[in-house]
């Protein structure tokens, strides 16, 4: 019989009836991945409904296979039955890399799979790379293994994690930073239910009394032009300079966390290491630092305007037009200057 | 009997509060520099404990793996309101990712016994995985719950609480035993008590415990029995004022040395980098209407804007 192929495995996450952003990022992330193994891209996907229309759009990203597993009792996320179900799965389709995305169920779910499999997970992860790994004490060379890179230490330093001799190799990785490729709605790929679930076998021990779900409200993700205020904005009355050039722009309003902390603006526009990693093509940093933090989630946008009167403010060695100065008198003209031109 | 609790809480560099002592010329963080501290929302699992403690009959211990320095934090839990503490530590442990990290002090859980909730921090301010909640859950074979907010009741059999997972919160019923991983938004730890602060400063660990006697001992080598008499005799007394710092090495928890420390993590670290400012061509603007209207239409020219 023939080897089995050993896949790129990417767990699927449902965000409320639609498949999250970031399991579409990782599906065309494993597919770049695969490509240079030479094997192919296997998704799971756990749902209460029939996500066949959604297998297609998975599919259109890169995967191969997707496999699902449809069941009322899986509608909301509960750690212990889709745990097993996903290590489960793992053992018996073992694939060498398994991909969740770094949100709250993905952190919460993927290293109880991994203690489970006795193997390796790196946590939120920001790039992914395949390369050789020479151990140099065992004199042996790993060929084709995952580099899983991620910042640590509350972002001062970047770390290259590896898993040499274990598998699978797994990761979690953090939603904003893979950009999606086009979407390709003629390639072919299959939908399969995962038939091997051991239902008897599942815990289902929570009951939830009570549920609320909430709105994203802001699609910062989404937004090319995203202006963002930070600390150095001088209230809140001031924070709304920010708002208009944004309205003006047909941009989205972003923040630091300083102006969160200062109640400019709910958190839900936050940007950084724990808001949102964002790549707009233009970004705008009105009275903002650029602490590591902060430019952890923003330092990929395609340009980057920043506005401080400090001239050494770190957010300048990151930013391709700089301007010292008070914002409170260079936001007036900026919306007065993109009025008169366009 | 009442409910007991573990906390288990880690001692890390204050790498949220990277001051210019802590950097080098190079810009890079010296980790050495900094100071070491009680993680951050480990202080709000052991509230949470503590809150559960003042309103109904319950015990908490506070668990923590790491170097014989890390007594510090287990005395600290002690000055809120912990009942007691445990350090595992070995230098067997060095090198341990999340899997081998939470095999022992599953091991370490497991050797307290009967233990109906553990409460971890949700994330470590180093490591910054906020893996090890889960996977000692995992190893134990029990429930867990993360990022919660609120005990809203607890007993024996059961226990019903608040968290957030993304987009959803939710109140939930389960049963005990449990592992959750508590929020910093969940409350507002304590400050030390002056009366458990003037008693507890008094905790030593058995490693403290020796190397004390030792230091004030005269005899010689030769006098070495006298010593180790000494030195539990001291143990018992310490004991019997509820000073004593349990201290168990690797063997004392009953590991299998090929899943702790280096052997046991499947994860290695490859390179470190510190994060250096990375200079982008920057274009200097003057803050006036000229300079922004040229920049501005520089921008609509190459369509930025459209
Ligand atoms: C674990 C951790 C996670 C974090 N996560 C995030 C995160 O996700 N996002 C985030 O943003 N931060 C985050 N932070 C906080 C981060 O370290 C900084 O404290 C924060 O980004 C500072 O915001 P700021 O630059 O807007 O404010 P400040 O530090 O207050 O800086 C204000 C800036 O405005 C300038 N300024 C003042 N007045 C004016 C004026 N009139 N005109 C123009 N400029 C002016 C000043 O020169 C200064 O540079 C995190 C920190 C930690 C430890
Ligand atoms: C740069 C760097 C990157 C790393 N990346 C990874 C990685 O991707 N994957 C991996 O498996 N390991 C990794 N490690 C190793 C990891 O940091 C250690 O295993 C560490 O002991 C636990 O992880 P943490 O600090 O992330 O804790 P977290 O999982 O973030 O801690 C969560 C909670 O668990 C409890 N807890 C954690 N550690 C202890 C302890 N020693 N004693 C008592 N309670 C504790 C606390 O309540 C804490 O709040 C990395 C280490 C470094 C230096």
């Amino acid at each position: 019989m023939a080897k089995q192929p050993e896949n790129v495995l990417v767990f699927i996450e449902m965000d409320h009836g639609k498949v999250a952003e970031v399991s579409l990022e990782l599906v065309c992330q494993a597919r770049e991945l695969a490509d240079t193994l030479g094997v192919n891209v296997d998704a799971i996907i756990l749902s209460g409904t029939n996500v066949d229309i959604h297998g297609e759009t998975i599919i259109s990203y890169g995967c191969d296979t997707v496999h699902t597993a449809c069941d009322g009792r899986l509608e909301f996320y509960e750690t212990l039955p889709y745990a097993k179900i996903v290590s489960d799965f793992i053992r018996e389709s073992k694939p060498q890399i398994v991909l969740f995305g770094a949100t709250a169920i993905g952190r919460d779910m993927a290293p109880r799979v991994a203690s489970d499999l006795r193997t390796g997970l790196t946590a939120d992860c920001t790039d992914l790379q395949i390369g050789d790994h020479e151990d140099k004490k065992q004199k042996k060379t790993f060929k084709n293994i995952l580099y899983q890179i991620r910042p640590a230490f509350g972002g001062n330093i970047i770390a290259a994690i590896i898993t040499p001799e274990h598998k699978p190799q797994m990761a979690t990785v953090r939603e904003g930073v893979i950009k999606l490729s086009a979407q390709d709605r003629n390639r072919n790929g299959a939908i399969k239910p995962f038939e091997n679930i051991k239902w008897d076998e599942l815990q289902f021990i929570n009951t939830v009394l009570e549920r609320t779900i909430h709105e994203k409200k802001v699609n910062l993700k989404g937004a090319s032009i995203v202006v963002a205020g930070g600390g150095g904005v001088a209230s809140k009355e001031d924070f709304d300079l920010i708002k208009q050039l944004a309205a003006t722009l047909g941009g989205v309003v972003g923040a630091s966390r300083a102006a969160v902390d200062n109640g400019y603006i709910g958190k839900e526009h936050q940007v950084g290491q724990t808001g949102t990693t964002i790549r707009p093509k233009l970004y705008i940093a009105c009275g903002i630092s650029g602490a590591i933090q902060h430019r952890a989630g923003m330092d990929q946008s395609g340009k980057i305007i920043a506005i401080n009167n400090d001239p050494e403010a770190p957010i300048f060695n990151v930013a391709h037009y700089g301007i010292v100065g008070d914002l409170h008198k260079v936001l007036p003209m900026m919306i007065k200057a993109y009025k008169g031109k366009s | 009997m009442p409910l007991k609790l573990i906390v288990l809480a880690k001692q890390v560099p204050d790498t949220h509060n990277v001051t210019a002592d802590a950097m080098k010329a190079d810009g890079t963080v010296n980790r050495g520099a900094l100071p070491a501290i009680f993680n951050p929302e480990d202080l709000n699992a052991l509230e949470m404990a503590l809150e559960i403690k003042d309103r109904t009959d319950a015990t908490v211990t506070v668990m923590t793996m790491g170097p014989p320095r890390a007594a510090n934090i287990l005395r600290e839990a002690m000055y809120m309101g912990a009942d007691a503490g445990i350090l595992i530590t070995d230098r067997h442990f060095a090198g341990a990712d999340t899997l081998a990290t939470s095999y022992t002090l599953a091991l370490g859980i497991e050797k307290v016994g009967d233990v109906n909730l553990i409460l971890c921090g949700r994330q470590a301010i180093d490591g910054d995985t906020a893996q090890i909640g889960p996977q000692v859950a995992g190893k134990l074979g029990i429930n867990q719950l993360t990022y919660v907010e609120e005990v809203v009741n607890i007993d024996k059999k059961a226990i019903t609480l608040k968290r957030t997972l993304g987009r959803v919160s939710e109140t939930v019923e389960t049963s005990l035993p449990l592992l959750i991983t508590v929020t910093s938004s969940a409350n507002r730890p304590r400050t030390f008590g002056a009366k458990r602060l003037m008693k507890y400063k008094k905790a030593r660990t058995s490693i403290e415990a020796e190397k004390e006697i030792k230091s004030s001992s005269t005899t010689g080598e030769y006098g070495m029995e006298l010593l180790l008499d000494e030195i539990e005799q001291k143990k018992k007394v310490l004991k019997s004022k509820g000073l004593f710092i349990e201290t168990w090495s690797a063997d004392d928890v009953g590991a299998d040395h090929e899943q702790i420390g280096l052997p046991g993590s499947p994860t290695k670290v490859k390179k470190v980098q510190s994060v250096v400012f990375a200079a982008s061509e920057l274009k200097k603007v003057e803050p006036t209407p000229e300079g922004i209207r040229e920049m501005i239409v520089e921008l609509i020219e190459d369509r930025t804007f459209g």
